[in-house]
């Protein structure tokens, strides 16, 4: 294989984190006016934006990576689904709230870690996004653990729920510490961190949630793969084709 | 935890668990520091760390604040209004309790 370019590789890299974040973003937003309770509904919506905020940041700096003439609305709302480079798991389905609640765990206690080791990455734009986005993933992560513990040592049927959602997700952990040839050239160079002792810390964080919660893990077995290759399960096409409608309706619209 | 138990077993013995079993929390917001908390609202909340969550999420969005305190709504005691002119209708003419006879020096903030 030819050597990947330093640039492509940080622009695939970058799409990898801002795909992701747009994509669980634009899914908590669903939620928005459906949550369970008032309080719960904003809390999802803060949570939903402050990932779209992220996305907007590292899309930003992804279009200028590209150096292409793209932005990061063109980057969202311009490329088909077999260009989004999001981990499997952002884009599965909401559910039911408990659901949700186990997939953003999930996600949460992976990416606290993720942009706390990004945050000594050696290119400074890349540190200086996740040394805000830290903060932001330790509320995440504090908030769907308060919940899964809730839910999972709650009554008999929330129990049930949360037990059955984390063993449908289960599989799609996988894919985030699975390194690529994108990722392994950024790691050489100290921009992305070593995924093998992330994913070391991110189990201790979930095990231990899950024994408060009174949830077992998963065994270990095979995992989904394929989203940040740009192989997306069908889902991702009917989310794009909700949070895209506007630019390819009317291309060029402005707020 | 052990309210949030409590407030499940609870649920669970009279109708199903929704936020009709929640109980009420009355949120207090400290703006900056230095000045003392105020009442910014109320919400519904399974328990007290809970309460604490909804209470960021929802007064604090726009930055409003730098501590919070949640306080069940049930712990305050409240005046009667029916008692409001025995209460507070004698001060109404003792002007000489207020400040106002003094200067107040330049530069002197959130009095």
């Amino acid at each position: 294989m030819a050597t990947l370019d330093r640039s492509d590789a940080l622009f695939r890299y970058l799409l990898r984190l801002g795909d992701t974040a747009l994509v669980l973003g634009h899914r908590l937003s669903e939620w928005c006016g459906h949550g369970p309770v008032l309080e719960e509904d904003i809390a999802l919506a803060n949570v939903a934006l402050d990932l779209t905020g992220q996305a907007n940041e590292l899309l930003t700096y992804a279009a200028e990576v590209e150096g292409r003439g793209r932005d990061a609305d063109a980057l969202a709302f311009l490329r088909d689904g077999f260009d989004f480079r999001n981990l499997l798991l952002a884009e599965q389905p909401n559910g039911d709230f408990g659901r949700t609640m186990v997939r953003q765990l999930l996600f949460d206690a992976h990416d606290l870690e993720l942009q706390a080791a990004l945050q000594g990455s050696t290119d400074s734009r890349l540190a200086a996004i996740a040394g805000k986005a830290v903060k932001e993933a330790a509320y995440h992560f504090k908030h769907s653990a308060d919940w899964v513990i809730r839910l999972g040592d709650g009554t008999d049927e929330s129990h049930a729920r949360v037990a059955a959602a984390l063993d449908a997700l289960w599989p799609y952990t996988g894919e985030m510490f699975q390194s690529d040839d994108a990722h392994a050239a950024l790691q050489a160079a100290g921009i992305a961190p070593d995924l093998q002792a992330l994913r070391l810390r991110w189990r201790a964080r979930i095990d231990a949630v899950l024994a408060e919660a009174t949830l077992a893990a998963p065994a270990e077995g095979w995992m989904q793969a394929g989203g940040i290759a740009g192989r997306h399960s069908e889902h991702l096409g009917h989310l794009l084709a909700t949070m895209q409608f506007l630019q390819r309706a009317y291309p060029g619209a402005r707020w | 935890m052990d309210q949030g138990r409590a407030m499940t077993e609870k649920a669970k013995g009279e109708k199903a668990a929704g936020e009709r079993d929640w109980p009420l929390f009355e949120v207090f917001v400290r703006s900056k520091t230095g000045l003392a908390h105020r009442h910014f609202g109320s919400l519904h909340a399974p328990d007290q760390a809970m309460a604490l969550d909804m209470a960021r999420d929802v007064y604090t969005r726009r930055a409003e604040g730098v501590s919070i305190w949640v306080v069940p709504s049930a712990a305050i005691v409240a005046s009667d209004p029916g008692e409001k002119a025995a209460l507070f209708d004698p001060m109404a003419e003792k002007a000489y309790r207020h400040p106002t006879f003094y200067p107040m020096p330049d530069g002197v903030k959130n009095i």
